[in-house]
C-alpha cells in the first residue's frame, strides 16, 4: 500500500470511529444502569441481571440494560470516588461504601440502614480450600500456624476478601478460651508468617492456588471456595469448614448523586430490592452466597456447613474500627508484617 | 583484524573450534527464542483451539468481544493519526531548524517511553477525577473523560506518542537538507518542498514508526486499565478482555481474545518486514 493512500484511509476510519464512541446507550426506551461490584460476584450479577431485566421489562414496559464492572473492592470505590459514575454499587465490604460518602460525599451517611439486613441482602463466611484428600490435615485455623503449612490469602491493604479472612482469623483467636488482644496478635502474626505470596484481590489468590499451585490452603470466600469447586474440579479440592468464623455481610447501596443526576434513582432502587425477591435470593443461594431469607435458605441447606458466625460489630465494633486499628498505616497489620520483614 | 589485538592464548582457542562456538551460539539463540517465544506462541493457540474453531468463533463473538474489538479499534485510529501528524510536525521541527527549548522538546518526546504506563494513567485520574483539575466540571457537564471512552484514547495518545517522531527524525537527520534547499532555490514554496521533497524520503520511515505505533495502541494494557474503569462492553480493550475473561475461569475465551490480539501482531510483524524490505530496495 502506498502511504498516499494510508492517511485519508485511516483518517475517515477514525472519523467512524468517533462517532461510534459518542453514544452513550440511554437513547430511547433503553435504560441503562452501572453495577460497580467486586471481584467474585460475577456469575451472581450476569444471572440476576438478566433476571431483573426480565422482571422490569414485564411489569414497566421499558428495556434495561445493566452494566458491570468488576475488581478488588477497595480499588472500585476508589474509581467511583473519582468518577466513574456507578448508579449502584455492590461491594465486599461496608467500608468502602463508607469511603464514598467520606471521600466524596456520593451518598448519605446513614445507607446502611437504608435497605434490610444491614444492606447485605446475602452473606458468606471464610473457608479454607485444601488440595484434594486434605494431605495436610487441616481441620481448623489452628492448623494455619503450624511449620510447614503454606497458607494463600490476598493483601489486607488493598482486598476486602482479605480483610475478612484476617478479621476472621483474628476472631476465632480471640475467641479461643483466655484469648486477649495480644494472643490475637500472636496468632496472626504467626499465620501471616506462612503466607508465601500476598496477591493483590481474592480472584488473584484464587489463581494462585488453583492454577500456579502454590500453597497447601487457600483461605477464601465461601462462595468463592463452592465456586472454584464446582468450576474448575471437585476431584482437585476439598473445602474445609472452621469450627468459627466471621458471618461476611456484603453491602449493596444506591449511589445517590449519580442516580440523581442520571435519572436512575426508581428503576437503581427497584434493582436493590429484587435482591432480597425469592428470585434474587434463590439466585444468590444458587452461586453460593448464603441467602437472608429463611426459605430460600431452609431449600439449600445443605450447601451450607454449620459454621458458628460472630459478626464484625461483635468481635470488633463495626468497619470503621476494625479498619482504623488493623487496616490503616500503622495499623495492627503494617505493625507485624515490619517486624517480620526485619 | 580483532584476532590481532587477543592474547595469544585467547586467539588459539577461540581458532581452534569456531564451528562449535558457531553452533553452540546459534543453538543458545534458538533455544532462547524457543522458550521465550515459540512455545508461549503455541501455548495461546492451543488453550484458544482446545475446544475447537466453534468455541473459538463464540467467544469471539459475544456481544462484550466484540465492544472490546470496536473500542481497540477506535482508540488506535484515533491516536494513530494523530500521533502520525504530531510526529512528522515535530521531527521536521527538530531536524531541520535550530531554537531555543530544541533539546527540551526532544525530551518530552521521549518522556511516555521513560515513565511507567500505570503513572501515565494516574496522572489522567488526578487531571479528569472527581478530585483532579479538570474532572469536577468536565463530570458536571455529561461530559466524563476518565471511565469513559475519551480516557482510553487520551491514555492511548499518550501512551503511543513518541513513536512515530522518533523513527522520523533520524531517517530526517541522515538526510540532511540538501534537495529541500535545491528545491527552494528553484522556487518552491515551503509547503510544497515538504510534501514533494521531504515526505517522499521519509516515507518509510513514517510507515515504520505508524506500524509500532498501531502495535502499542492495540496492545496497551497499564495505562489503560487505570482509566478504564472496567465496564464490561463499554471501557474494556481487548487486552482488559482478556484478562477479565481469563479471572472468571473461561480460559479458551481469555486464550480467544489473546490469539486474536497475537494475531494482531503477527500481521504487524508481517507488514513491518514488508515495509524494511520495501525500504532497502529503493
Amino acid at each position: 500500500m502506498h502511504p498516499r493512500h494510508v492517511l485519508p484511509l485511516l483518517l475517515l476510519l477514525s472519523l467512524g470511529g468517533c462517532s461510534k464512541a459518542g453514544g452513550d446507550g440511554s437513547n430511547g426506551e433503553t435504560v441503562t444502569l452501572l453495577n460497580v461490584s467486586y471481584d467474585p460476584t460475577r456469575e451472581l450479577y450476569e444471572d440476576f441481571n438478566a433476571a431483573f431485566a426480565k422482571h422490569w421489562e414485564a411489569s414497566q414496559g421499558r428495556k434495561l440494560t445493566v452494566q458491570q464492572s468488576h475488581g478488588g473492592s477497595g480499588k472500585q470505590a476508589r474509581a467511583v470516588i473519582d468518577g466513574l459514575e456507578a448508579d449502584v454499587v455492590t461491594l465486599a465490604l461496608a467500608y468502602d461504601v463508607d469511603m464514598l460518602h467520606d471521600k466524596a460525599n456520593l451518598l448519605p451517611t446513614d445507607w446502611q440502614t437504608r435497605l434490610p439486613n444491614n444492606s447485605a441482602p446475602y452473606t458468606s463466611t471464610i473457608v479454607f480450600v485444601v488440595r484434594k484428600g486434605n494431605p495436610k490435615n487441616i481441620r481448623d485455623w489452628d492448623d494455619l500456624t503450624r511449620d510447614g503449612v503454606s497458607v494463600i490469602t490476598p493483601n489486607p491493604k488493598t482486598s476486602g476478601g482479605a480483610r475478612w479472612n484476617y478479621l476472621a482469623a483474628w476472631g476465632y483467636a480471640l475467641r479461643k478460651p483466655g484469648g486477649t488482644e495480644d494472643s490475637a496478635r500472636a496468632f496472626v502474626s504467626r499465620l501471616f508468617k506462612n503466607v508465601p505470596v500476598l496477591d493483590s484481590g481474592a480472584r488473584g489468590s484464587t489463581t494462585t492456588f488453583a492454577e500456579r499451585g502454590l500453597g497447601d490452603v487457600l483461605i477464601a470466600w465461601e462462595n468463592e471456595a463452592l465456586l472454584l469447586t464446582h468450576e474448575v474440579g471437585k476431584e482437585r479440592f476439598d473445602i474445609v469448614a472452621p469450627s468459627v468464623s466471621i458471618l461476611a455481610e456484603p453491602p449493596v447501596a444506591l449511589v445517590d448523586r449519580n442516580a440523581d443526576k442520571r435519572g436512575t434513582r426508581a428503576v437503581a432502587e427497584a434493582y436493590l430490592r429484587y435482591l432480597y425477591s425469592d428470585e434474587g435470593q434463590e439466585i444468590a443461594a444458587r452461586h453460593h452466597y448464603r441467602p437472608r431469607s429463611q426459605t430460600v435458605a431452609a431449600k439449600h441447606a445443605q450447601d451450607f456447613p454449620a459454621v458458628t458466625l460472630f459478626t464484625i460489630d461483635e468481635a470488633f465494633g463495626g468497619w470503621r474500627k476494625a479498619q482504623k486499628a488493623h487496616f490503616d498505616d500503622g495499623g495492627e497489620f503494617d505493625r507485624f508484617s515490619v517486624a517480620q520483614a526485619r | 583484524m580483532h584476532v590481532a589485538t587477543f592474547t595469544p592464548r585467547h586467539a588459539t582457542r577461540s581458532l581452534a573450534s569456531p564451528a562449535l562456538l558457531k553452533w553452540g551460539l546459534i543453538a543458545t539463540a534458538l533455544g532462547f527464542l524457543g522458550v521465550f517465544l515459540f512455545v508461549p506462541l503455541i501455548a495461546v493457540f492451543s488453550y484458544a483451539f482446545q475446544k475447537g474453531a466453534d468455541a473459538w468463533f463464540a467467544a469471539i463473538r459475544t456481544p462484550e468481544s466484540l465492544a472490546a474489538i470496536r473500542l481497540t479499534l477506535t482508540a488506535a485510529l484515533i491516536s494513530v493519526p494523530i500521533n502520525l501528524v504530531f510526529g512528522l510536525a515535530a521531527s521536521w521541527l527538530i531536524a531541520r531548524f535550530q531554537f531555543p527549548g530544541r533539546a527540551l522538546l526532544l525530551t518530552l518526546i521521549d518522556l511516555p517511553f521513560s515513565i511507567s504506563p500505570v503513572i501515565a494513567g494516574l496522572l489522567f485520574v488526578l487531571l479528569f477525577g472527581r478530585h483532579g483539575g479538570l474532572g469536577p466540571w468536565l463530570i458536571e457537564h455529561g461530559h466524563p473523560v476518565l471511565f469513559a471512552v475519551p480516557g482510553i484514547v487520551l491514555a492511548t495518545l499518550f501512551v503511543t506518542f513518541p513513536f512515530v517522531a522518533r523513527e522520523v527524525l533520524p531517517v530526517l537527520q541522515a538526510q540532511g537538507c540538501d534537495e529541500e534547499e535545491a528545491a527552494l532555490t528553484l522556487g518552491a514554496s515551503g509547503w510544497r518542498t515538504f510534501l514533494q521533497v521531504t515526505v517522499p524520503k521519509v516515507k518509510w520511515g513514517v510507515l515504520y514508526g505508524v506500524i509500532l505505533c498501531n502495535a502499542r495502541a492495540m496492545g496497551e494494557f497499564g495505562a489503560v486499565s487505570v482509566v478504564s474503569g472496567h465496564v464490561r462492553g463499554v471501557t474494556t480493550t481487548l487486552p482488559l478482555h482478556a484478562e477479565i475473561l481469563y479471572n472468571e475461569y473461561d480460559f479458551v475465551g481469555a486464550f480467544a481474545v489473546a490469539s486474536l490480539l497475537t494475531l494482531l501482531a503477527l500481521a504487524t510483524l508481517v507488514i513491518k518486514k514488508y515495509v524494511e524490505w520495501r525500504a532497502d530496495a529503493p
